[in-house]
């Protein structure tokens, strides 16, 4: 059973009231300025909200474009942790493979991973392909860099212990590497999700893509509909923290032993 | 009587870049079926090194081991208990005790599993601590589940590396007391390294004694004393500060 103590509710009092001010001076704001151009009202913003299952500027609903993106991301994502993981094991268990392919990975790893738009949309052609790639490669190396970590940082003498049990290789890794560097795997997999999102959002604005919340946004932009990228703005951020908090929840689900071993 | 545990001049040097390191040299032991044996000497000698070789996470340069074969499927000849618990923190204790028995190398069937962990637990005073996470159980206890992971795989010896050490006295006394109880129960010998002269006169048949780097054997004292001992008693006291002294190298007054 959760139990929420007086001090959560006044937490999250104190986090909306700092959330109510800021849409507080927004409205003024926009009030003031009257011109829907430079800030759009809130209520034309919440109208678009409230009607999610409606075409919006002669197009897909928001909820469609939500769903567009949602589905590149999990899909960019997925592919990134299926190859992360395992190489990141791999590098992280043998100083042999860390040798050989630490120098790229430090090289590849600062690259934003929207200049390799170019490069994707020579391989892949324009649209949902393109951008998948995009995200693969801004998903890729969290993930990777902290399965390297999280094996790194398996106590020496876990291993011990299986050995001393006369684990075999792939019994240590399976039993041992494994499930000790799961929780750092999962920051990883948590953090490259993040990326990921913000990977779509801006893959989607660049010409030809037709679908997406990052689509929607730069349409509206070139149709002067400020309201819609407002509201685009906030589904984006209500995704990401429903996300955070999944990756939040199962980690103190799972790895509720991590700093108390 | 056969020696369970023959170690024939086992011999180590460390070796890096820039220097040698001489840990043993040549160091003979016999151990016999259900003894009780301390291994004491002066820190940094290489007592941790012998037993770690002993269960082969280190290769000695030169020597033999001989150690009696595991009677029964699904039991080593050697098992450890480290100065730290390592238990797996992501296990319950029930599986942290099974885990071994559950390897390729054991193939111990699942009944038989649930047989040996049952026992196990009642041994060391942990049935109701067994669907319990590591986490949540106090150091003496997690000293425990990692004796009872090790003596499930059925050891011939069971090596214990300052098990004890990180414990506050009462639970110490406690744990000193079970292992006596564990190799009387299951007939286990034991091989114990300890920087404690009372915790070695307490439960040790013969203490070892190594010299200082590179270790020899220097010298070995039998403790005929009947158990429960007191530590109180003038001939403990007696046999403790004889210890001590050969530990620390001082001649007797």
């Amino acid at each position: 059973m959760v139990l929420i103590s007086k001090q959560d509710i006044l937490n999250y009092g104190k986090g909306l009231a700092v959330i109510v001010l800021i849409l507080l001076i927004w409205e003024v704001a926009a009030l003031v300025i009257q011109n829907n151009y430079i800030l759009p009202t809130l209520g034309a913003i919440f109208t678009v909200l409230l009607h999610p299952f409606a075409p919006v500027l002669g197009g897909e609903s928001l909820i469609a474009n939500m769903l567009q993106s949602l589905k590149e991301v999990l899909l960019g994502f997925f592919c990134a942790a299926v190859l992360a993981i395992p190489i990141g094991l791999w590098i992280g268990w043998s100083t042999e493979a860390r040798a050989y392919f630490n120098p790229v990975i430090q090289i590849l790893r600062p690259v934003p991973p929207i200049a390799w738009m170019p490069f994707a949309i020579a391989w892949f052609g324009i649209g949902i392909n393109s951008v998948v790639f995009i995200i693969i490669m801004g998903a890729f190396f969290p993930i990777l860099i902290n399965t390297v970590d999280g094996v790194q940082g398996v106590r020496r003498r876990w291993t011990e212990v299986a050995m001393m049990l006369h684990a075999t290789p792939f019994e240590q890794v399976r039993t041992v590497v494994v499930p000790g560097a799961l929780p750092v795997i999962w920051t990883g997999l948590r953090v490259s999700f993040g990326v990921a999102w913000m990977c779509v959002v801006a893959a989607e604005m660049l010409p030809g893509t037709s679908a997406g919340l990052g689509f929607l946004i730069m349409y509206a932009y070139n149709l002067g509909q400020l309201q819609v990228i407002g509201a685009g703005m906030i589904i984006i951020g209500l995704i990401g923290l429903c996300a955070d908090t999944v990756f939040r929840a199962g980690r103190s689900r799972f790895f509720s032993w991590q700093g108390r071993e | 009587m056969e020696p369970v545990l023959t170690l024939n001049t086992i011999t180590k040097t460390f070796r890096d870049s820039e220097q040698n390191c001489p840990a043993l040299a040549g160091v003979s032991i016999d151990a016999y079926p259900r003894e009780i044996l301390c291994i004491m000497g002066p820190s940094g000698c290489g007592k941790s090194t012998l037993l770690r070789i002993i269960d082969g996470l280190e290769q000695a340069d030169a020597g033999t081991i001989q150690i009696a074969q595991g009677t029964m499927a699904g039991s080593l000849s050697v098992a450890m208990v480290f100065q730290d618990p390592a238990l797996f923190p992501w296990l319950s204790i029930y599986e942290n005790i099974v885990y071994g028995l559950r390897l390729t190398a054991q193939k111990v069937p699942e009944d038989e599993v649930n047989e040996r962990a049952a026992a196990l637990l009642a041994l060391t005073h942990l049935d109701s601590f067994a669907h319990s996470y590591p986490h949540q159980l106090s150091g003496g206890m997690q000293q425990r589940v990692a004796v009872a992971r090790a003596l499930a795989v059925t050891p011939q010896v069971l090596l214990m590396d300052e098990p004890f050490s990180a414990l506050d006295t009462f639970t110490r006394r406690e744990l000193e007391d079970e292992v006596i109880r564990i190799r009387d129960g299951m007939k286990t010998t034991i091989i114990m390294v300890t920087h404690n002269p009372e915790e070695a006169v307490y439960i040790a048949d013969r203490i070892i004694i190594l010299s200082e780097r590179p270790a020899v054997v220097s010298e070995v004292l039998p403790v005929d004393l009947p158990h429960p001992r007191d530590p109180a008693g003038p001939e403990f006291i007696r046999i403790r500060e004889l210890v001590t002294r050969r530990v620390l190298g001082k001649p007797d007054p």
